[in-house]
């Protein structure tokens, strides 16, 4: 069950060039939390002209810390929203709903797991991967971005994974190369019985495959627009593929965000939906 | 030490917030607790507001537009930030008027909820043929014909279309429906003459008008250079439209003060709501302002009577109108904002509904994956 809270700002930094991490204590959420959730901010005080929410990942939680439990969202500056949220101060208080949406399904004992992220795509493979640890699974991790400027988090994924591959294209930092060409290689290392992805939607889509083929079960966050978060705008809508077999249209806020890649109707996204069931269906797409 | 308040998870009367005040309603035949409304596909199926909002503490929660068949919607991208509001083009998704019934209406009845049954179709006779089953089911307060020409498109582009549109749509309802339900009509300001359609739905028999849906509106996507949402040019919502929608529900006051109103554009505060009520609306309606804050129904109820009680009202109904008095009429004595009565202490009560979306449990995991996977995950909380 999600709440609405008044969560107070505990500490805001800059991790890289274009993102912070903004720490926020909001014990009704933390203490839910999975990894894979998500909350949404309101921005910009009550007259803002930002009228719709914006949804953040949870990038961690401490569930018992010294104010409560607390959230760390990483907060990618590109917009007016963004750069109002970065600068925000220790103290400020924000309207926060969370947690949201379904996470990641954790395996209940310790198995082989390939954790795949882009550039800000990587945000919410930290709580995942502490999860998995605690579990007894191993850890591969894959993180791909354009350059330096697009990361953050390293040294934590260093700590958390039992392998880390960095790949940028401009060589900056790790090596040289692109996600797509990897995944091949970590699959044969790493032998994995699921994998997590999270990133763009052509990466998405690369990983699922490749784990369909090899029958490896696959855990996608997809990233859409959510202006509510919550299930009423109907805005984040995605073509999956049911239970029964059939075309689905689902919410991603409310049945998603992590989706079984093989759920996914990738080709589709975007389409107008033709001869597909209606909304509010019933279906498991993870 | 540290105070967090928190307000969801519990979900919240309408009204019990800070103190009383006589916020009853009249809209016709309509008797209601409290004025304000959730606006028709803004608000779910119900569920997923409820973990927020009392549902049975509203005035009336307005459904998703209901068509006769199940419609999938829009391609995505179906929603776009504008200033002060927000675009959207979804193509009036939903289950169709069968499958509610059997699915979401039984819910909403259990609990209480006042619903008003929101009517779409692409002919006046698919208005009728909804409202023929909905009158088989029953459990309606009353029903809102969205007469707007959006979401079904072609209804027609030019104010006399859209009128004898909206008149034969709102006469067909009324044909299928019992005598003693209320239909209101919702009506679109895209037209420079709302009065003009105001009045030819008059004549055909609603018991009162919603004013109004949302504006047309686009926005160019400049990475595309194409149109930033799949169905091109869509409808625009929020308080960049709720002067445009002030100005509706004033005219038609003007022309035809008998006629109740549900204002609706744009609510965000306490204070927006006021507006309309003085403009001349019996009630108001929250649509997107719920996508922005899903307590907004609970908060402007208080906000509103807070607004209310300050400007020395004794009672919500003295306010609606009250623009157009005479213009020797005085304002009433306002009030300073620490007489406000003592609190009410109501313990909120504690909603069963799950957020989850989709009904009944969470779905299952993992499945017959063609034996992906045989290990047990854990895809709850423990709570």
């Amino acid at each position: 069950m999600p709440t609405q809270t008044q969560g107070e700002i505990l500490d805001v930094r800059p991790a890289g060039s274009k993102f912070v991490i903004l720490s926020l204590s909001a014990p009704d959420v933390a203490d839910t939390a999975r990894p894979g959730q998500f909350v949404t901010l309101a921005l910009g005080g009550d007259e803002s002209p930002m009228l719709a929410r914006r949804a953040f990942v949870i990038h961690q939680v401490q569930q018992q810390g010294v104010y409560g439990g607390s959230l760390d969202l990483a907060v990618m500056i590109r917009g007016n929203g963004s750069r109002w949220l970065s600068d925000r101060r220790r103290g400020d208080k924000l309207d926060v709903v969370g947690p949201l949406g379904k996470g990641f399904a954790i395996p209940r004992s310790g198995v082989s797991c390939v954790l795949v992220g882009s550039s800000y795509g990587g945000a919410p493979l930290h709580f995942l991967a502490q999860n998995l640890r605690e579990r007894g699974c191993r850890v591969d991790m894959l993180i791909g971005a354009i350059g330096e400027q697009d990361l953050f988090g390293l040294l934590e994924l260093k700590r958390l994974a039992s392998i880390l591959t960095v790949l940028t294209e401009d060589g900056s930092v790790g090596q040289q190369g692109h996600v797509p060409s990897y995944l091949e290689e970590v699959f044969d290392r790493a032998k994995p019985d699921v994998v997590y992805a999270c990133g763009s939607m052509p990466l998405l889509a690369g990983v699922s495959k490749m784990a369909s083929e090899r029958r490896v079960f696959c855990q996608c966050f997809v990233e859409t627009a959510m202006p509510c978060g919550f299930g009423v705008c109907q805005a984040c809508v995605l073509p999956v593929t049911g239970d029964d077999g059939r075309p689905h249209i689902v919410r991603s806020c409310v049945d998603g965000p992590v989706f079984r890649g093989d759920r996914v109707r990738w080709s589709e996204i975007g389409t107008a939906p033709e001869k597909v069931l209606g909304e509010f269906d019933s279906v498991t797409t993870r | 030490m540290r105070r967090h308040t928190s307000y969801g998870g519990r979900a919240r009367e309408l009204g019990s917030a800070d103190f009383r005040f006589d916020m009853r309603a009249e809209l016709g035949s309509l008797r209601l607790g409290n004025p304000i409304f959730t606006a028709s596909g803004c608000a779910g199926m119900g569920r997923e507001l409820s973990a927020f909002v009392k549902l049975s503490s509203l005035g009336g929660f307005v459904t998703p537009s209901l068509t006769l068949k199940p419609r999938p919607g829009l391609a995505a991208p179906r929603s776009h930030y504008a200033p002060s509001g927000i675009l959207h083009a979804n193509g009036l998704p939903g289950l169709g008027v069968e499958q509610f019934i059997d699915q979401e209406l039984p819910w909403l009845v259990q609990r209480g909820v006042r619903v008003i049954a929101s009517i779409a179709g692409q002919t006046p006779e698919e208005c009728m043929r909804v409202a023929s089953k909905l009158r088989s089911a029953g459990g309606f307060e009353a029903l809102e014909v969205n007469a707007s020409g959006q979401g079904l498109g072609d209804a027609g582009s030019s104010e006399s279309n859209v009128a004898d549109w909206s008149a034969q749509a709102v006469s067909a309802v009324r044909r299928a429906s019992d005598p003693r339900m209320p239909i209101f009509a919702k009506l679109s300001a895209d037209f420079t003459d709302v009065v003009e359609v105001a009045s030819a739905v008059i004549n055909s028999g609603v018991a009162g008008l919603t004013l109004v849906n949302s504006v047309q509106g686009m926005a160019v996507d400049l990475n595309t250079m194409r149109p930033a949402l799949a169905g091109s040019v869509g409808g625009l919502s929020g308080p960049a439209i709720r002067p445009i929608a002030v100005a509706s529900v004033w005219r038609v006051r003007s022309a035809f003060p008998e006629i109740p109103i549900i204002g609706s554009g744009g609510i965000r505060s306490g204070r927006d709501a006021l507006e309309f009520v003085l403009a001349g609306a019996q009630a108001v309606s929250i649509g997107s302002a719920i996508f922005a804050d899903p307590s907004a129904p609970t908060r402007i109820s208080s906000e509103l009577a807070t607004q209310l009680h300050e400007r020395g009202f004794q009672r919500f109904a003295d306010a609606v109108g009250y623009a157009h008095r005479d213009p020797d009429v005085p304002i009433p004595e306002p009030v300073s904002p620490s007489d406000v009565p003592p609190s009410v202490s109501k313990e909120p009560e504690v909603s069963e509904a799950r957020i989850s979306g989709v009904k009944g449990e969470p779905a299952g995991f993992p499945d017959d994956a063609g034996g992906l996977a045989d290990w047990d995950f854990i895809t709850e909380n423990p709570r």
